[in-house]
């Protein structure tokens, strides 16, 4: 049994002199989600397009099922790709554009109806052109188009998008139950909370280059201390306390800090300071959102650029 | 072996590593054609223009020339208005709608699905001249009881083959200069404006006028219609098409191959 079901060996691409991505290496192992997170421009979907053969690279090289994509025999019954739900001829009817699939690769057009079901595409829509579709059910149908081959690999290139909170969820439970059925799953997001709780390794991606990766736990370690003080207490008393302390705290966005210590270290300095608290623990995703921001808002960010650069980047 | 159980392939299905052929991709594109709603009215409107030509050249006019010949010369040169415009869209439609994307990633080997695509173009083209001919007899036979004139149902077997060709040819330069351009309407434009502008600018330009007969589309390619052609004028066949379908076709091939889709 293959153990790299996707492989992405130093892909590199320029262009106009401009490089796009660099040196982007990873794997994905059957059975895991692959969240391939960045912001938007972040060189995500020029690496998907490598992967799956739409675009050269300049540098490196990638396999799917260990051969280069190109390569296999009939990819649609082996890898299924969404990569713009958007591409799509406006004319064409829903059940149309899977029928039009299945037979370019030799899978079963009567499962069409079957399929429709499972994205949740009414009979009703199936029957409709997709310049009728919102975004939401061109990605449903994107989806059903990448499943019609019973793919053991998916590409999904931002699925989420334009999907409603019922829509994202319905998703991430159709992912997970295709990668525990031994299924292999590379999908991109710029969003942190649509991939974090159904991948089993994050690939964050920021400026073209691989700026983290691992489980998220790994990812976390170290991502620090979340602290709230007790409303009657407040955030300046905590912080002043910290401050004593010796420890390095960030605000976060919705109250309280996080914490660059363990949470022992964090409880002690409240205990010193008098404050009480509300919230005391592990930052969990309030951490690795932060990390998150972090590592793709780029060398704005980062202490050890100097100015200068800093005005070069900025222009 | 993976630990997934996979479903085998459906009866007439592929497996998982069987590569799909030809006739199943020229199969596919036929049907892109007409399952949209664009490219069904296309169709419908060829049809119904061979239709009217037939049907105007056998019902009405100068007893004489309401003919079974006149007829089919008359509505293939009328579908031959539309033809390019189908070749032209089997490629450049996928391009403009973006589904050149979601065809390459089923069929990774582009030189196939174009391969493919000219496959579908020539069984079109060659569907095209069979109801033009049916069409024909039909509005014939209607319009034959009302003069009943003697040969009005003789046919030149040469002329036949000729027009079949002539048909096949126009569908033939739409499909290498959409290939070319990859833009539908661009395409279009040029693919009525083009032929127009050489003829006109070989004629205007003293001492080129001859070369008109040689390269200029319609100059060069109508007599195909009209009679049985002189080695001469298949030469000049041979000279228009290498210019108006080979030349396109070529750069098409580069482009639909090595173009960054987007």
């Amino acid at each position: 049994m293959l153990q790299t079901m996707i492989e992405s060996n130093g892909l590199t691409k320029r262009l106009g002199g401009r490089t796009i991505v660099s040196d982007i290496t990873f794997t994905c192992r059957p059975g895991t989600v692959t969240g391939f997170l960045g912001p938007n421009g972040a060189g995500k979907t020029t690496t998907m397009r490598m992967l799956c053969g739409l675009s050269d690279p300049d540098a490196g090289s990638s396999t799917i099922l260990g051969v280069p994509f190109r390569e296999l025999p009939n990819p649609g019954r082996r890898v299924g790709i969404l990569l713009d739900a958007s591409a799509q001829h406006a004319g064409r009817r829903g059940e149309e554009v899977l029928t039009l699939s299945a037979l370019t690769i030799g899978a079963d057009p009567g499962k069409v109806p079957e399929l429709l079901d499972r994205v949740g595409l009414p009979k009703r829509a199936a029957r409709q052109r997709l310049k009728a579709y919102s975004l939401g059910m061109r990605q449903r149908l994107g989806l059903a188009s990448a499943l019609i081959g019973d793919p053991e690999v998916l590409i999904l290139d931002e699925p989420a998008n334009g999907l409603d909170p019922e829509g994202m969820r319905w998703m991430r439970e159709l992912l997970r139950d295709f990668a525990d059925r031994g299924g292999t799953v590379l999908l991109s997001s710029h969003l942190l909370h649509e991939v974090e709780a159904v991948a089993d390794q994050l690939v964050i991606i920021g400026g073209g280059k691989i700026v983290a990766a691992g489980t998220r736990d790994e990812l976390l370690a170290g991502a620090g201390t979340l602290v709230r003080a007790a409303a009657d207490h407040g955030d300046d008393r905590l912080s002043r306390a910290l401050g004593d302390a010796g420890l390095t705290i960030h605000a976060h966005p919705d109250g309280g800090f996080i914490v660059e210590a363990e949470p022992d270290d964090v409880g002690r300095a409240a205990l010193a300071g008098g404050v009480a608290l509300s919230r005391l623990g592990p930052s969990e995703s309030a951490g690795l959102e932060q990390l998150f921001f972090d590592l793709t808002s780029g060398a704005a960010d980062a202490p050890d650029v100097p100015a200068a650069d800093l005005q070069e980047t900025a222009r | 072996m993976s630990t997934t159980a996979y479903a085998p392939p459906a009866p007439g299905g592929l497996s998982r590593d069987t590569r799909p052929g030809l006739g199943r991709l020229v199969r596919v594109e036929l049907r892109k054609m007409y399952d949209t709603r664009a490219g069904f009215w296309l169709l419908l409107a060829a049809v119904a223009l061979a239709a009217l030509a037939a049907g105007l050249t056998a019902l009405t006019g100068h007893d004489d020339s309401r003919n079974f010949a006149n007829a089919l010369n008359n509505s293939t040169q009328a579908i031959n208005f539309l033809v390019p415009v189908v070749g032209i869209l089997l490629v450049t439609s996928e391009w403009s709608q973006r589904t050149a994307q979601v065809t390459f990633t089923l069929v990774p080997q582009r030189a196939r699905v174009l391969v493919s695509k000219i496959g579908a173009s020539v069984a079109l083209a060659l569907a095209a001249f069979v109801l033009t001919f049916l069409l024909s007899a039909a509005f014939t036979a209607i319009g034959g009881k009302s003069f009943g004139s003697v040969g009005a149902w003789h046919l030149d077997g040469g002329i036949v083959a000729q027009l079949a060709l002539f048909d096949l040819i126009s569908m033939l330069i739409g499909v290498g200069l959409g290939a070319a351009i990859l833009l539908s309407a661009p395409a279009i434009v040029a693919s009525f404006v083009l032929p127009v502008g050489v003829s006109l600018v070989l004629e205007l330009i003293p001492g080129l006028d001859h070369v008109a007969s040689w390269i200029g589309q319609g100059e060069a390619l109508s007599p195909l219609s009209d009679h049985a052609l002189s080695g001469t004028e298949w030469g000049r066949v041979v000279t228009a098409t290498l210019l108006w379908c080979a030349l396109p076709m070529a750069i098409g091939v580069v482009r639909f191959v090595k173009g960054e889709v987007r």
